[in-house]
């Protein structure tokens, strides 16, 4: 156990590397000059001259990597051109909310999902099965977007019983912190839940046709304890790597999302830096998220191991 | 259990009276504004911040005339190489710093000076600040420039406290303190700014909400979603197609302004090999491509008839619009004389760039059915704003559709575009006549001779230019109707003072 983990977390080191100069060298390729594009309307070329001074635009690629590298070792991610504040400011800032916000997602997305799949495989081809199809069928064919803007006017315009966009911290106000939060993860969890409901259908069914089930059945085990102790606990497997992922994704940034609802997470600070061109913040955010996607990758594994006792070798 | 319910009830009062003490304006905007510095911002969400947190030397009425703010009056010399402004006494900043000459000198050398300002070029003749006296500064000119007034009514003119400003530096954007009638108080980059009334404000018996939350919210459907349901009071750039249901709201308000703005289709004249066309080349075959326009058509297509259809650099209602020239009428068979004329055979295909968005596509595509009877064959590129940006720098097009923001003097809807080698003027129209009236106009000071220049420019530049001036957006605003004394501007900016929130 030791030893594997001590290989795992070896090997994030030449993937977060690989990962830096990834997203260093390819939004170089992205059109469009940093300078030129804060500028705006105020195009003077002597501004933008000294504006390219400033951030090392002017500069070859790999001075700038240099640069950027030497300021992430020593804890210095960067400043924003657009905003001047600094980049690990604004990622303490949007971590929290994007958290929360995934945090929701994932348990409307489990507790829909997981149930949903379970049903439809012990009550294969019957309504149950069909109806849970349907809704899988649904969640992942609704755009995010429209339903987002579908539920805003019916429970913020029409019934008026949750504000249609924006964000309230935790800490601040917990009520009005979930009441702005739970139409964008109620939107996100439930496409999720639907990819979850798949898997763990299809696990399930896998499961429910072994050796091991019908030997517990044998044994005259009540029904319910074959599904959920024998069953379930084997067909977790890959769900778990696929909520790890997802969660992940989910991390990175609910783009759409954030956007309708105003939520100020990574996805819309992502998405205004990438228009922005606003270099430092782009690769602070993804080399942040790609960090705990690689982590969480790491949980992932180390809860196989609990879940499944073969592979604790 | 009596008295406690007392208690409650008593608990309750205090609450429904302290909600009643605190009025709370909520403002969607369209988008995140950038940092929050005067010298350093550039966009104009940012400027509709400023205008309740930095109060500026001068303003705007209305009509456009210039009006005093944190300024009493001022006084250009004969030889209009001198301007001397008096201050308004007894006005302090955010941290209870007096504002007064040396403040004023400072703000003005910082916008100067700075690193990376873009006021420099706002500024740039003014070569000297002198301070006459404690109420009266001197602004010394390089060359008269009677557009250094309008400057001084935007973010040029804006005064920081000296102190704070020094202190922070270039971070003085984080916490801006200005002389203006709110107070910053914080800001979560894309979701608010807090600003509260400001007590020591210089006209603050015209105050009356004590807090403006600005909120930014992108998507314009789901800004007026949020004032339908009370989340907000006052939303700017309600989408033209919007408009219809404001009206029908009982609870809400539209006010509108045309804007100074403009939309317009740049033509590549000269800037490099992609300028190679007929289109560049002969100014008949320009006029031709004007006359195949249908400025009305446009408007009523798209835009419901709202926007004001025009064909100048300032819209019809301007006092400096040129009534010698006015929006020309379709004219299919004069266009198609026209390019017999210049010997233009079969259609002219030409790369046509469009920044995307809704509205912009759709008027890309009617231009593009419009021009296309009289033989020019349009091909549409929807791109990226910011990618566009660099390709009209670098001449990668060959009609480019976009418009400007606009500025309340004429000049700053026109130089930049239209004299050779100006930063704005990625087209390389270059004209000397064009250029020397240019010069004229910003020399005189009486806005009679000024004009008179301009009618010299527009001669020019609507024949032969480069930019096919085609209609002005109106500013439209959205509010509850429980906001009182709201009055639209055409810069678009949300002016504060005077508000009541019922």
């Amino acid at each position: 156990m030791l030893a594997f983990l001590t290989q795992r977390l070896l090997q994030i080191i030449p993937t977060l590397i690989i990962v830096s100069m990834l997203i260093f060298g390819l939004q170089q390729l992205l059109p469009g000059d940093p300078a030129l594009i804060m500028a705006g309307e105020e195009r003077d070329p002597k501004v933008l001259a000294e504006i390219r001074e400033q951030y090392r635009l002017d500069q070859p690629i790999p001075v700038q990597y240099f640069y950027w590298v030497k300021g992430v070792l020593t804890g210095n991610l960067g400043e924003s051109m657009r905003l001047k504040s600094s980049v690990s400011s604004l990622v303490a800032e949007k971590l929290p909310v994007t958290l929360q916000l995934a945090f929701m997602a994932l348990l409307i997305a489990i507790g829909v999902g997981i149930p949903a799949g379970i049903v439809s495989a012990v009550k294969k081809e019957t309504p149950w099965d069909y109806a849970a199809n349907l809704f899988a069928l649904w969640g992942l064919s609704t755009p995010n977007f429209w339903l987002g803007i579908l539920m805003i006017f019916l429970f913020s315009v029409t019934l008026g019983w949750l504000p249609a966009s924006g964000y309230v911290r935790l800490g601040e106000d917990w009520k009005a912190s979930l009441a702005t939060t739970v139409m964008p993860a109620f939107v996100l969890g439930n496409a999720l839940a639907a990819v979850l409901m798949r898997h763990t259908r299809s696990a399930m069914l896998q499961a429910m046709g072994t050796d091991y089930v019908r030997t517990a059945r044998a044994k005259g085990l009540h029904e319910n304890r074959v599904v959920l102790k024998h069953a379930l606990r084997n067909a977790m497997t890959p769900v778990i790597t696929l909520l790890a992922l997802d969660f992940g994704t989910l991390l990175s940034g609910a783009v759409l999302t954030e956007q309708i609802f105003s939520i100020p997470g990574f996805g819309k600070l992502i998405v205004d830096s990438v228009f922005n061109r606003d270099y430092a913040v782009v690769q602070g955010v993804v080399l942040v998220t790609s960090s705990i996607y690689i982590s969480l990758n790491l949980l992932a594994d180390i809860a196989y191991m609990l879940v499944n006792p073969r592979l604790r070798g | 259990m009596k008295r406690l319910a007392l208690l409650s009830l008593a608990l309750v009062g205090s609450m429904a009276s302290s909600a009643l003490a605190q009025s709370n304006l909520r403002i969607g905007l369209a988008e995140d504004p950038d940092v929050l510095d005067p010298s350093l911002a550039r966009t104009y969400v940012g400027r509709i911040v400023f205008s309740s947190i930095c109060d500026k030397l001068f303003d705007i009425d209305e009509k456009l005339a210039i009006v005093p703010q944190l300024a009493l009056s001022h006084e250009t010399s004969a030889d209009g190489k001198t301007v001397t402004i008096k201050l308004r006494p007894n006005v302090k900043f955010h941290d209870g710093e007096p504002f007064d000459a040396e403040a004023a000198r400072y703000s003005l050398e910082r916008h100067l000076t700075m690193k990376g300002s873009f006021r420099k070029p706002e500024l740039g003749s003014v070569d000297k600040v002198e301070v006459v006296d404690p109420l009266t500064i001197r602004l010394h000119l390089k060359q008269p420039f009677s557009p250094l007034l309008a400057q001084l009514t935007d973010r040029a003119g804006m005064m920081v406290s000296p102190k704070a400003a020094q202190a922070a530096g270039d971070k003085f954007g984080l916490h801006p303190v200005c002389a203006g009638p709110y107070k910053f108080v914080e800001r979560v980059q894309q979701d608010r700014i807090v600003v509260e009334k400001f007590a020591d404000y210089w006209n603050k018996d015209q105050v009356f909400i004590d807090r403006i939350t600005y909120l930014p919210i992108v998507d314009g459907t789901v800004r007026l979603a949020n004032l339908r349901s009370g989340s907000l009071d006052l939303i700017e750039r309600v989408l033209a197609t919007d408009i219809k249901s404001v009206r029908d709201d009982p609870k809400l308000k539209l006010s509108k302004a045309v804007s100074l703005g403009y939309m317009g289709l740049t033509i590549n004249l000269s800037n490099g090999p992609k300028a190679n066309t007929p289109l560049a080349k002969d100014a008949r075959v320009r006029q031709a491509f004007d006359l195949a326009i249908d400025r009305d058509a446009i408007n009523q297509v798209v835009f419901n008839g709202e926007f004001v259809p025009g064909n100048q650099w300032v819209s019809p209602l301007n006092p400096y619009y040129q009534e010698k020239f006015p929006v020309p009428k379709r004219d299919i068979a004069k266009a198609k004389a026209l390019l017999k004329e210049a010997g233009v055979t079969g259609p002219i295909t030409l790369d046509f760039m469009v920044p995307n968005g809704p509205e912009t596509r759709a008027v890309a595509e009617v231009v593009q059915s419009m021009v296309a009877e009289a033989g020019f064959d349009l091909k549409i590129r929807v791109t990226e704003f910011a990618t566009s940006l660099k390709q009209s720098e670098q001449g990668d097009y060959q009609v480019f559709l976009i418009g400007w923001s606009g500025r309340s003097d004429p000049d700053g809807n026109s130089y930049s575009f239209q004299v050779c080698g100006q930063p704005q003027n990625t087209n390389g129209y270059c004209d000397k006549e064009v250029d020397a009236a240019h010069a004229e106009a910003r020399s005189k000071s009486s806005m009679a001779d000024r004009k008179k220049a301009y009618e010299k420019v527009a001669a020019k530049v609507l024949t032969e230019g480069a930019i096919k001036y085609i209609y002005h957006t109106q500013v439209l605003v959205a509010h509850t109707n429980r906001l009182e004394g709201y009055r639209q501007m055409p810069d678009g900016l949300v002016r504060v003072i005077g508000l009541k929130l019922k």
